[in-house]
């Protein structure tokens, strides 16, 4: 088979880093590529320079045999290259048409019509659910991902590379960008694939490159791998793959939740009549398709959101019990009930983007002690502990946390919730956009936490770990509580299911 | 009956000011460029326009009315454009902050046109391009007689005035329906998915910015030329003009066709104070006409309520507005 891609000896330096050290590659003609690699060992950057983002600072691309230069994302269109990236590359208020039109060879008529005609004759052959006139902000990141795939069919991209395509997708919403993966194999494009969820390049692909720190470590029939044999490569040593779940000791009743409704800001009911406890020493988890009220649940929680009467919330501490509904987030916080909010962007809450790790740090704790300077003796050495017990990788606590990968930036965010000794503590999507090593290192700080007696609200996507990590799963559908299961008995079907389909009643208290 | 007319006859010269200067401003804030210089660029145009006219009516015994029009508008553009050319090397080139830079060219305009506006005044209060002016304020003949009050109220402009609504409308179908305007939305909208896409950013921003500026110029050169008689003083008014301008852009929700009824509607609402005795019946006293001034802006503020509140992505300014484009930025 011809390769459509080869990669020789390539390096890319950010000023004193190395993205890319001599990474060599191909990729072949009708093929699906996994690129594995952890969070910052440069798969991105990689696939950028054959996306014309960046230049390579040294080696050659070679696109079906022919040495390029590839300066801009144009001359990789030229070539047949699109690159899906995460952040999605289309322009908000256009439709999906215009952004289809957008950028399209000078020398064709300009005729909305025509091109209407051969971006739906693309959906029907590889079977793309898309209404062409709806505006992208209407849109679910599934339809724009899609949109993205059909503009980049429509210029007649024969490589097509996917950056972590799933990272956002529900099983279902995959499972339907699997199907058309596959169809486009079919007919013979290539396909990379940039990813670090282990089970879907075992599903799709037919070959896996890994990457580590930068550098090329080796290329493997998806046939011939195994989960440990592709983890050991892209991390470098063994790993333990396995969560350790212990029974729960003394349990004691932490938070009471009766009635909880929640209106959004547009009047819509985003939390329905929500009824559940919280223990201690347990990891609860809550599941439920992105956007069906965990975030308010969390924050209601934490007294960030307006509550409908009648809700109620107590939270029973060692000695007395107290309502927190009405409490400031302030207060909630100091009767030890921590928000480690990780939300889609994870420099949105919780921390500074432009402040190093000490600031971050001292967020919390600028108003403690007695002299009206603060303190930055304390912070700094929380955040010396948090590097070096989460193993942090910064240049250093002071360097803006924003420059950090994001793994790390949820370590710093994690870390400074669980030093705080919380009793309760919620964590929202804590491992998005996390490699598997460092989503183990999270799921093991929780449950470290769990043995210490905390009461752990772990908010998930990934069904496999919330049933591997969790006692008890709360499953949400469309803002009501859809029934509450036991980690260790229930199936993947059963959440499924009681994720998508509002059985009558719902709810368990 | 009469006063609306007189009230018409004085709102449409206003708004062309204007709508010259938003259409400009438009066309660069449709790149992501926020400039602020309008009131400058104002300036530079306006003077550049009325110097060169100026120089060209003193130096010659019988002046060629077409000739003064076309030199005009060429120094007019030519000056304001550089002016835009400023803009775009400082915020674009060296992505300077966009605020500030468009505040500056605001003050550098209008003291360039100040400074040399002295020279040619030469310790008279005012000098005049009377031969200029004429050809800039030229009606058709025999409107007034013909075509009754539709004459008198449509065709009784000099022709800067069409030029300007025929201006608004093809931009309206610059942006809807070419190609090179939806690159340009797409510019101001998400730059980084436009140059994914293939669209050369830095250019369409350096054009828009350029172009725009040129524009915008127009409406001070229609302010000294037509408006003010064709005669140059050292005032301030045109500084008051150029912001006005700039609200029009966000009164008009970016929307070229919106600023043909949007510039008259700021017209009339600016000489509401003059008319407002006549031909409402309202008497205020002198000392609140520039409180009645400020309606214009006060709508703004208003239709920038509304449009908040009707969360319509459509009535936003584009996205990406007042940010500086660097592709390699991690």
């Amino acid at each position: 088979m011809e390769n459509a891609i080869e990669l020789r000896h390539v390096t890319k330096t950010f000023g004193r880093v190395t993205a890319n050290r001599d990474v060599s590659l191909e990729l072949k003609k009708g093929e699906i590529l996994s690129l594995l690699g952890e969070n910052g060992s440069g798969k991105t950057t990689l696939m950028n320079m054959i996306a014309g983002i960046y230049y390579p600072d040294e080696g050659e691309i070679f696109v079906n045999g022919r040495r390029v230069e590839i300066r801009s994302p144009k001359d990789a269109y030229n070539l047949g290259i699109a690159m899906i990236h995460q952040h999605f590359k289309l322009v908000d208020v256009f439709t999906a048409l215009e952004n289809i039109a957008l950028g399209l060879d000078k020398k064709e008529k300009y005729d909305l019509a025509a091109i209407r005609k051969r971006a739906g004759e693309i959906c029907e052959k590889y079977r793309f659910d898309l209404d062409l006139n709806q505006k992208v902000y209407e849109m679910s990141v599934s339809q724009k991902q899609t949109l993205e795939i059909v503009k980049a069919l429509f210029r007649g991209a024969d490589i097509l590379i996917l950056d972590e395509p799933t990272a956002v997708l529900t099983p279902q919403e995959t499972e339907k960008l699997f199907d058309v993966l596959r169809n486009m194999r079919k007919d013979s494009k290539s396909v990379v694939l940039i990813t670090h969820k282990l089970h879907e390049v075992l599903e799709i692909s037919n070959r896996v490159a890994i990457l580590r720190k930068g550098e090329y470590v080796g290329t493997v029939e998806t046939k011939d791998a195994t989960e440990s044999l592709l983890t050991e490569m892209m991390v470098g040593q063994k790993v333990e793959l396995n969560i350790h779940r212990s029974q729960p000791e003394n349990p004691r009743k932490r938070l009471e939740i009766r009635g909880l409704t929640v209106y959004s800001r547009e009047g819509v009911k985003v939390l329905d009549d929500i009824s559940f406890d919280v223990y201690s020493g347990e990891i609860l988890g809550i599941a439920g398709v992105s956007g069906n009220g965990q975030k308010e649940l969390l924050e209601a929680i934490a007294g960030l959101q307006g509550t409908a009467e009648n809700s109620s919330i107590t939270f029973y501490g060692d000695d007395a019990k107290m309502q927190l509904i009405g409490m400031t987030p302030r207060k909630i916080r100091d009767a030890g009930i921590h928000l480690s909010f990780v939300p889609e962007d994870r420099l949105g809450m919780g921390l500074v983007g432009s402040m190093g790790m000490i600031d971050n740090m001292m967020l919390k704790s600028y108003d403690s002690g007695k002299s009206f300077l603060a303190d930055r003796k304390g912070p700094r050495e929380l955040a010396e502990k948090v590097k070096e017990e989460l193993g942090v990788v910064t240049p250093g606590v002071n360097t803006p946390v924003s420059r950090l990968s994001g793994g790390n930036v949820q370590k710093v965010l994690v870390g400074r919730e669980i030093a705080a000794d919380p009793i309760v503590l919620m964590t929202a999507y804590a491992v998005r956009g996390l490699d598997i090593h460092t989503s183990y290192t999270i799921y093991h700080l929780l449950n470290e936490q769990k043995e210490k007696g905390v009461a752990v609200i772990y908010v998930g996507e990934d069904l496999d770990v919330l049933l591997d990590l969790c006692d008890r799963i709360f499953v949400l559908c469309g803002g009501k509580g859809n029934g509450m299961l036991d980690g260790r008995t229930a199936t993947k079907e059963q959440v499924g299911l009681l994720m998508t389909n509002l059985k009558n009643g719902g709810g368990e208290s | 009956m009469e006063n609306l007319v007189a009230w018409i006859l004085r709102a449409i010269p206003f708004g062309t000011i204007i709508m010259f200067g938003g259409m400009g401003e438009t066309l660069t804030e449709k790149s992501g460029n926020l400039n602020l210089g309008v009131p400058g660029i104002m300036y530079l145009g306006g003077f550049a326009g009325f110097a060169s006219a100026y120089f060209y009516e003193t130096s010659t015994p019988n002046p060629v009315p077409a000739l003064c029009v076309v030199i005009a508008l060429l120094s007019c553009v030519g000056a304001a454009m550089l002016g835009g050319l400023i803009f775009s090397f400082l915020t674009i080139t060296l992505r300077a902050n966009q605020n500030v830079t468009g505040l500056a060219l605001t003050i550098f305009g209008q003291g360039v046109a100040n400074f040399f506006g002295v020279r040619i005044l030469d310790g008279a209060t005012y000098s005049a391009a009377p031969v200029t002016y004429s050809a800039f304020s030229a009606k058709l003949p025999g409107v007034t007689e013909h075509f009754g009050l539709f004459g008198r109220l449509v065709l009784n402009y000099g022709f800067l005035v069409y030029a300007a609504v025929i201006l608004a409308v093809a931009l309206h179908f610059f942006f809807k329906r070419t190609r090179t305007g939806l690159n340009l939305r797409a510019v101001g909208e998400s730059p980084a998915t436009a140059d994914a896409a293939g669209v050369h950013v830095i250019r369409y921003k350096y054009l828009a910015t350029c172009i725009g500026a040129g524009i915008s110029g127009i409406g001070g050169l229609y302010y000294v030329l037509d408006y003010s008689q064709g005669i140059w003083a050292t005032t301030g008014q045109m500084e008051a003009l150029g912001w006005l301008a700039v609200a029009l852009v966000i009164f008009t929700t970016w929307k070229p066709l919106n600023a043909i009824w949007g510039a008259y509607l700021f017209g009339m609402l600016y000489w509401l104070y003059m008319f407002l005795p006549d031909v409402l019946g309202i008497h205020v006293a002198s000392y609140m006409t520039d409180l009645i001034q400020m309606v214009p802006y006060v709508v703004t503020i208003l239709v920038l309520i509304v449009a908040s509140f009707r969360k319509k992505k459509e009535n936003q300014p584009p996205a990406s507005l007042g940010l500086s484009y660097f592709r390699e930025e991690r």
